[in-house]
């Protein structure tokens, strides 16, 4: 063939194979996270519910505990062209029975959401890996130990025990803390750390036969240092996988509690706390519950497709 | 002869499993001098490995248990020391090197953090520090560019370059001492050829001692000084390594000696296997381990066990566990290049090991009761 292939052409052509970007593990699993459309718009709710978290008291319209008396039960501003005579402009979502700005209120729920989507969470985490890393790497009676003490948290069903929990200590100084919201951190790590440790000890047992970890014991590495240095980032996709799912249940529990009025206490506003208010008018207005539960549904929907954008980007195996 | 830096006496490793105690390494005996090298040789189940580990300590215990015997290294018993002085030897004084460079490397943790690992453990040097001495030890073991390429990642090395991260890893400390557990056994030919070239020349300008552990003799004969025949957890041949070649004795070492292939053999000449199978280390034939398998076997190899004893009119250091091969024994001049053996005892053993009955597998389902 003749095409006559120019020596600055091939070395161009060189350095481009050579200057291919090279991406690490956790490089790979994020181009492969954003390229997923789905995961890409969650990951966009979230930011956008987190922004509006943080600069909720800079936003937000009105005071949400401020009760405006003769504007109780106005309809968000839309229903106007639908012919409601209850709407203002002051108003964009309307007001609840005590004529309190819904938006506002919906602003200010999202930070008890995203506190508890990420503290009680990190708890989860942090016991969960110590006892699952703690049952898998020693194993013997410690393992015996850990997992007894881990199937009987194991064997209550969830909710119930949450909301047991948070009964009774509800009138202690811990249910007070903070409207109630240390309680229900408790009750959600108390309730929620078996299934971490379980997953994680599984990853551990079948990690630590793996030839790398002899050859780290070889290299004269003790036990902390090949559990944090050379199991830890081994075992941390799912780990990862699992929290993502993990923070919507915790929000959802939250929800669920101070709906059933075992949660954050009243006026602070959450979404489970403004269903439960919003319930009493229910017939009157649909408004008040059904747009915290919108914004419920659209933050847990949002997590839940990162997950599986996450699990999908962390193991390629598993997507065919 | 020269202060030994290795002294291992009458080490017994053994594994307690459920069907029973698994003497894996039953009384083996030897030592390594500084700058030595060692080549011990078997095939698969005969203790090579698990000898290796016991030296580092690193048997998985339970099952394994080191039961007897004393290690001494450099002076002192690694048996007897607490697990910090033991990790303070690993990687430091005496590193490893492992067979599968595929498994043996941290998938998730850059070329660069796995060697820099026992330099900051053992040198306390700091990450850049660290950093710079691998760039060396990745020049060392002659991985091109190798500024570019420390912060790859293992699945961005081909086998040889990762069987060289390890042979970096293990040499980063300078260690006495190198273990060698079939250290090619997984490349390709080619690759075992560089790689076995770099470790030799590595061990002579380092002057450190090294065991290499292999099933193939080929491995070791251009690599080491002497070598240990290993069979059912014991040592059954000592000699150096030309001896070990010119003048074997024991018949398992012409055993395998004969299922090597060979440049200089007449055309058309069969390699001839060493029938049936290594011994159950569980219950180990009370006699010569070998004797169930040996065409040379007579009466006495079947009733009592010999002891490693030095070969009649042979160099002074070379020693075979054999009654044949004991002050007048039957083999003691035997040529093995003439003596294929005793072919009678071979059809015998064959005819053995068909009446065995067969080993019912656990994947195996029972035939249907009725055919289809």
């Amino acid at each position: 063939m003749a095409t006559a292939v120019t020596a600055k052409e091939q070395r161009a052509a060189e350095l481009n194979v050579l200057a291919r970007k090279q991406r690490s593990l956790w490089g790979d699993a994020l181009y492969r996270l954003l390229r997923n459309r789905a995961a890409l718009v969650g990951l966009v709710v979230i930011a956008l519910a987190a922004l509006v978290a943080i600069f909720a008291p800079m936003i937000a319209p009105h005071n949400p505990l401020e009760q405006h008396g003769k504007d109780g039960l106005m309809e968000p501003i839309w229903t106007k062209f639908f012919g409601s005579k209850f709407t203002a402009p002051a108003y964009f979502f309307g007001t609840d029975e005590l004529g309190r700005d819904i938006l506002s209120r919906l602003m200010y729920s999202s930070r008890v959401s995203l506190i508890i989507g990420f503290v009680p969470v990190s708890i989860v985490v942090a016991i969960g890996l110590t006892v699952g890393m703690l049952a898998g790497y020693v194993g013997g009676v410690v393992d015996d130990f850990l997992m007894r003490v881990t199937d009987i948290v194991y064997a209550f069903p969830d909710l119930l025990f949450v909301i047991i929990i948070v009964a009774t200590l509800r009138g202690t100084g811990l249910g007070e803390a903070y409207d109630g919201l240390l309680v229900i951190f408790v009750g959600i790590a108390v309730v929620n750390w078996v299934g971490v440790a379980r997953l994680v000890r599984g990853q551990v047992l079948a990690t630590k036969n793996r030839e790398f970890v002899e050859a780290a014991r070889a290299v004269g590495a003790g036990p902390g240092r090949i559990m944090r240095k050379h199991i830890l980032p081994n075992i941390l996709a799912p780990v990862i996988v699992t929290v993502a799912f993990a923070i919507p249940g915790a929000m959802l529990t939250e929800s669920v509690l101070s709906f059933l009025g075992i949660g954050i206490r009243p006026p602070t506003p959450t979404w489970g706390v403004m269903i439960n208010e919003g319930f009493i008018v229910f017939s009157t207005t649909p408004w008040p519950v059904l747009l915290p539960s919108l914004c419920i549904s659209a933050v847990l929907l949002a997590f839940t497709f990162v997950g599986d954008g996450l699990r999908d980007a962390l193991d390629p195996r598993s997507k065919m | 002869m020269a202060q030994q830096l290795l002294e291992v006496t009458d080490l017994y490793t053994q594994f307690f499993t459920r069907d029973g105690v698994v003497r894996a390494v039953d009384g083996v005996t030897f030592e390594v001098a500084a700058g030595e090298t060692l080549g011990i040789v078997g095939e698969s189940g005969c203790g090579k490995s698990v000898t290796a580990l016991s030296l580092m300590r690193l048997i998985p215990q339970p099952p394994g248990k080191i039961v007897k015997g004393s290690i001494m290294f450099d002076g002192a018993d690694v048996l007897k020391m607490d697990d910090d002085e033991v990790r303070s030897i690993r990687g430091n004084n005496i590193a490893m090197i492992f067979q599968d460079p595929m498994t043996s490397l941290n998938p998730v943790l850059t070329i660069s953090r796995q060697i820099s690992e026992a330099l900051e453990l053992h040198l306390k040097m700091d990450k850049s520090e660290a950093r710079k001495r691998t760039i060396e030890l990745l020049d060392l073991v002659n991985i091109p560019s190798a500024k570019k390429r420390v912060d790859d990642y293992p699945h961005q090395f081909s086998g040889g370059m990762r069987q060289r991260v390890m042979i970096a890893m293990a040499l980063s400390c300078n260690p006495k001492l190198i273990l060698a557990d079939e250290p090619t056994t997984a490349l390709d030919v080619t690759i075992q050829a560089q790689i076995l070239d770099l470790l030799k020349n590595l061990a002579r300008e380092f002057r450190t001692a090294f065991i290499l552990i292999t099933h193939d003799l080929g491995v070791v004969a251009g690599m080491t000084q002497r070598i240990h025949v290993m069979y059912g957890g014991k040592i059954v041949e000592k000699a150096d390594t030309a001896e070990l070649f010119a003048n074997p004795k024991m018949p398992y070492t012409w055993g395998l000696l004969r299922s090597i292939p060979r440049l200089d053999e007449r055309r058309k000449a069969k390699l001839v296997p060493i029938e049936g199978l290594p011994p159950d280390l569980i219950a180990p034939p009370p006699g010569c381990r070998f004797e169930p398998r040996c065409q040379y076997r007579r009466d006495i190899c079947k009733e009592k066990e010999p002891e490693l004893e030095h070969i009649p009119n042979s160099k002074p250091d070379h020693e075979a566990r054999c009654w044949g091969t004991q002050q007048g024994g039957w083999l003691v001049d035997t040529d093995w290049h003439k003596e294929v053996g005793d072919t009678r005892v071979i059809e015998e053993i064959k005819q053995e090991i068909a009446q065995l009955p067969p080993e019912p597998k656990p994947g195996d389902v029972p035939p249907p009761p009725v055919a289809m």
